[in-house]
């Protein structure tokens, strides 16, 4: 036994350790601590498991936006928790554990007996790597090979979005989300959220574009640029954009928007939907990510501020 | 014992546990974060499958890595999503409780709790 095989073996042990505690605590703050620590150990895991880029990915959302939200959510609920604390009944907890335990076993079982070798597409996707000019093999599986499931993804934080904003009230609709927040303008927030967000945006960016031949790509610097603009919110330097803004609703469609555009011109001008010219496939990835980095960025923040609470003049 | 069948063992763990949060805990914060614990689980194993899949000078396949990105971010929406229906039935009702008999009894006394 090798000391990287000890490493994984403590990690695992340090992770299923923190998914215990997540799940039996009784406190749910804690819970949600123990969660957000968890999260940022899974990214560990992946990068063991040699997935970098699921691995930025599982740490900006696992660790970091996540997190923010469920903390966010555990604050405002913790005066509920006390009046919640009639469980189900025994007999229910018990077939419960019987059957997740039955299916962990079942999901055990069929890691030990995968078939070898195992089947992969890796050699296809090496194959066709020339097609787009980019040599990150996850970008090119996410941005032309599998292109359909990424444009609807983008679609997908659309739908949440609309959906968050329908639960405002009659007289928030069209306002702005979430709390106005105050902070001590001398604090550290406040120095922190003049401080980082240059150096911020520069790393978002960043990664944005080694992504097309490393680790990296529009939603982990999407994820970057969501954090900085919410750290300038929380120290109270600037306000949530009132939802009925039309250019923050030209930003939240322009992504999918743009990736939708380039697709009907392939189904025009190519063989099919979603076919880039080879010519220009690089150029039209690389402005459909620009575009997906500002709606992602948009839409995570979003997402996090919540359903609009105030009218847009307050 | 090889890095895939460690965590391949933690992922079904992490499944099953959620499985269970998911059902036991009658709060429904702590079922939203069950659920993604479980959903957590069932990406490593997505990860396992493409460890195992390692060829062409990759250490993992990237078409599965590519499909777990999509589910990271499908999976934020849906519990961004879900915790904004909670603040909104907490605004509301005033509790988050999903027992019915619970929730009619907290409407019909106006004092609150």
């Amino acid at each position: 036994m090798n000391i990287a095989t000890v490493f994984e073996i403590a990690l695992a042990a340090v992770v299923l350790g923190l998914a215990i505690w997540t799940i039996a605590v009784p406190d749910t703050y804690s819970a949600t601590v123990g969660f957000i620590a968890y999260g940022l150990l899974v990214a560990l895991i992946w990068v063991r498991l040699d997935a970098v880029d699921v691995a930025l990915t599982e740490a900006a959302i696992g660790g970091g936006l996540g997190g923010v939200l469920l903390l966010g959510a555990a604050a405002r609920l913790r005066d509920t928790e006390a009046m919640t604390t009639e469980g189900p009944s025994l007999i229910v907890r018990l077939s419960a554990a019987i059957l997740s335990a039955s299916i962990a076993a079942a999901l055990a079982v069929t890691i030990l007996l995968l078939p070898d070798p195992a089947p992969t597409l890796a050699p296809a996707v090496v194959a066709n790597a020339g097609a787009t000019g980019m040599t990150n093999p996850v970008t090119n599986v996410l941005m032309a090979f599998r292109g359909m499931d990424t444009m609807l993804e983008k679609v997908v934080l659309l739908l949440a979005i609309v959906g968050v904003w329908s639960l405002a009230s009659d007289q928030a609709w069209g306002g702005r989300p979430g709390p106005r927040h105050q902070a001590d303008p001398n604090g550290v927030l406040a120095f922190l959220a003049r401080l980082l967000p240059p150096a911020g945006i520069v790393v978002g960016i960043y990664i944005l574009w080694t992504g097309a031949d490393h680790p990296g790509g529009a939603f982990q610097g999407g994820a970057v640029l969501a954090s900085m603009w919410l750290l300038v919110i929380m120290a109270g330097l600037v306000d949530t954009p009132p939802v009925r803004s039309r250019w923050l609703r030209l930003i939240l469609v322009a992504g999918p928007g743009l990736f939708l555009a380039v697709g009907l011109g392939g189904l025009c001008f190519g063989s099919a939907f979603l076919a880039y010219p080879v010519a220009f496939a690089k150029p039209l990835i690389l402005s459909i990510e620009v575009a997906m980095l500002l709606t992602i960025a948009t839409t995570l923040g979003l997402l996090l501020a919540g359903a609009p609470e105030r009218s847009a003049e307050r | 014992m090889s890095a895939v069948t460690v965590f391949g063992l933690c992922a079904a763990a992490a499944v099953g546990l959620g499985l269970y949060g998911l059902i036991a805990n009658p709060q429904p914060l702590r079922k939203i974060i069950a659920f993604n614990l479980l959903g957590s689980g069932v990406f490593l194993m997505f990860g396992i499958v493409g460890r195992r899949g390692a060829a062409a000078g990759f250490g993992n396949d990237p078409v599965p890595q590519a499909l777990v990105i999509t589910g990271v971010v499908v999976a934020f929406s849906a519990t961004a999503l879900a915790i904004a229906l909670l603040l909104r039935l907490f605004q509301i009702a005033g509790s988050t409780t999903l027992n019915s008999r619970a929730a009619a009894s907290a409407r019909s006394d106006p004092s609150g709790h």
